[in-house]
């Protein structure tokens, strides 16, 4: 097997002793302040730009027309403006969970890759709040959701879970926005110092805010990085957790159980995690990253990527044995109807991506494989997004009244606006590389100055 | 050297950060109080060497969750049970528990809020123009350079003992901070 390069000598090391504060400065910021575009970013962005537009012209399309060019009526009336939000929610938890998460646990390798993660994050969330308020039917009333005095005098309920959810995504997109603005400051500071031009300079002299590295000013800002992330950690516990209380507080077979919010946190952390491998292998290879992005990183991701896949294996478990020894018709018929039912090639096809295929990860030389690592994320990204169509469209479209039971199939439009957002996401983060420092490089010069402490 | 009395401060330049950390300790030792140390990313040590050993930045946070806690479940409490109360099924108006995620949310939310604004504010940040900007070499305290500045209106300070006290220290260079 080949494991990306044969030269790479350093491979276990997160770090090469050879590097200095000046070279990881360098070799960060000149992916953004070189001149020169790429030609791969180039049409990378031309793709993402066209599908984006896409994006917008189902959004036009479905303003004009309404909820009716999508594939759902009674008894699905969720489809997939539901399945997609839930499913970029989801791949929205990597980002914090690499920041927050493994900065309390003072795991080290998080370092070169928690600033694309939380860039990851961010559009993620983007595309996924997107979902719900096209949704809506009535799209322009989607502030009513919000605890204004109105002058219709109501207030939103607070009893119900899609209030929870207003709250908790709210909530989370700010806080991740902030996490990733903060820990970007002394870098926008590095990046207005190193550009030559007058331009870059103002603009990321704004974005800078002034910071000049006053020792100071580092204590509060590492003060306050690390309470943001101690209060980033049980927030992304609670985001997928309320998401699941959309489901789980319902009464519809398939969805009423406890299971669920312990079992979508760790399908999210898997998404995530197969996202941050999905774009993290094409990234080291295009800028030349392999210095910072190790195939000990990539290793390290599989291994979580394999260990929450095992948890997600388990809620899968305990759904259907609790829908068996609760003895409830209804949940029995649900469970059967996914295995047997018109949707069980779909179900099978997310056990063999979410359960099966996974499995591969046990071995060595498969997490350090760059190929294998990079088709295995994909594989996990369709069968996280088939877990959620599953949920989602299965239970639905026959739930306790045969006569209302019906068939689900998606339209041009619920696909056109689904690529769309994917779109959209790369996109924005094909800006993002071009534009900001895509690994932390403030964090990077305390590595160097950590490993040259080590060796002297 | 006619302009002095015109300057900000005295600015030396160290490459090394434990030459830095060392340097600062001394200063403080030395009795100035009116100087600041600049580093390219945090250093071990150098927020003691300055006398500024711990920032009150988790007070702050906690002001900002109680508020936010209280603002969540206040919100929700008024609005639930004074000013629209809804009678469903005879269940309680204060029905706490389906409270709790949006009062946890706005928890969070107001905390997070107030570590990012605090921090800056703390920090007097933004500002955009400081008087070490003036200091072409000043640039590379953002990439690999370690900087400590002593100020004009430190009482301590005096032109030309400051300058030799900080070559003494081991400084690469000591360059005047102009106004």
């Amino acid at each position: 097997m080949t494991t990306g390069t044969k030269d790479d000598t350093n491979s276990d090391s997160l770090l090469s002793r050879e590097h200095s504060f000046a070279s990881v400065t360098d070799k960060i910021a000149s992916i953004v302040l070189a001149r020169r575009l790429k030609r791969g970013w180039i049409v990378g962005l031309l793709i993402s730009f066209a599908l984006t537009m896409l994006l917008f012209l189902s959004v036009a399309w479905l303003f004009a027309k309404g909820v009716g060019i999508w594939g759902i009526a009674i008894p699905v009336a969720w489809g997939f403006a539901i399945v997609n939000f839930v499913w970029w929610v989801g791949i929205g938890h990597a980002g914090t969970l690499i920041s927050a998460i493994l900065l309390l646990l003072k795991q080290e390798w998080r370092t070169s890759i928690n600033r694309f993660a939380e860039a990851m994050t961010l559009f993620a969330v983007a595309c996924a709040a997107l979902f719900p308020l096209l949704h809506l039917g009535r799209p322009q009333f989607f502030y009513w959701m919000a605890p204004y005095p109105s002058t219709m005098g109501v207030w939103p309920q607070f009893r119900s879970p899609l209030i929870w959810d207003f709250f908790a995504v709210g909530t989370y997109a700010t806080a991740s926005l902030l996490f990733w603005y903060v820990g970007l400051i002394p870098d926008l500071a590095t990046l207005r110092d190193r550009s030559k031009r007058r331009f870059p300079q103002v603009a990321y002299g704004i974005l800078a805010m002034g910071w000049r590295g006053s020792a100071r000013h580092w204590r509060r800002y590492q003060d306050a990085y690390l309470l943001l992330a101690a209060l980033a950690t049980p927030l992304v516990v609670s985001v997928h957790s309320v998401v699941s209380f959309d489901f789980a507080t319902g009464i519809v077979p398939g969805w009423h159980s406890t299971v669920f919010p312990p079992y979508f946190v760790a399908g999210a952390i898997y998404s995530g995690f197969a996202m941050v491998l999905t774009i993290a292998i094409p990234l080291r290879a295009a800028y030349g990253l392999r210095d910072f992005i190790t195939d000990r990183h990539l290793d390290n991701m599989a291994k979580v990527m394999l260990a929450s896949g095992l948890i997600v294996a388990y809620g899968y478990l305990t759904e259907t044995f609790t829908a068996w020894y609760s003895g409830h018709e209804s949940e029995w018929f649900s469970v059967v109807n996914r295995a047997t039912g018109p949707y069980a090639f779909l179900f099978w096809l997310l056990i063999a991506c979410n359960i099966v295929i996974p499995q591969l990860l046990w071995f060595a030389n498969v997490r350090r494989n760059v190929y294998a690592l990079f088709a295995l994320s994909l594989v996990i990204n369709l069968g996280m997004w088939l877990e959620r169509f599953i949920i989602v469209v299965v239970s639905l479209h026959k739930d306790f009244l045969p006569s209302s039971w019906d068939i689900y199939v998606p339209t041009f439009w619920d696909w056109s606006t689904f690529i769309g957002t994917i779109g959209l996401f790369t996109a924005l983060m094909f800006l993002f590389i071009r534009l900001l420092p895509v690994i932390s490089i403030f964090e990077m010069r305390e590595m160097v100055e950590e490993s040259h402490g080590e060796s002297s | 050297m006619s302009m002095t009395t015109e300057n900000f401060g005295l600015l030396a330049e160290f490459v090394e950060p434990d030459e830095l950390v060392e340097a600062t300790a001394r200063i403080y030792d030395t009795g100035y109080r009116d100087f600041e140390a600049y580093a390219p990313m945090p250093v071990e040590g150098l927020p003691e060497a300055v006398g500024f050993p711990r920032s009150r930045m988790p007070l702050v946070v906690l002001i900002g969750g109680v508020v936010g806690c209280l603002t969540g479940f206040g919100m929700q409490y008024y609005l639930t049970v004074i000013d629209y109360p809804l009678n469903i099924g005879g269940r309680p108006l204060n029905s706490w528990p389906s409270f709790v995620p949006v009062v946890f949310e706005l928890t969070v939310l107001f905390a997070a809020l107030s570590a990012v604004l605090g921090m800056l504010a703390m920090n007097g940040l933004p500002r955009p123009h400081h008087p070490l900007f003036g200091v072409p070499q000043f640039d590379r305290v953002t990439q690999d350079r370690f900087f400590v500045c002593i100020r004009r209106t430190d009482p301590l300070f005096h032109e030309q003992t400051t300058r030799e006290f900080l070559q003494r220290l081991g400084a690469k260079e000591v360059i005047d901070v102009p106004l």
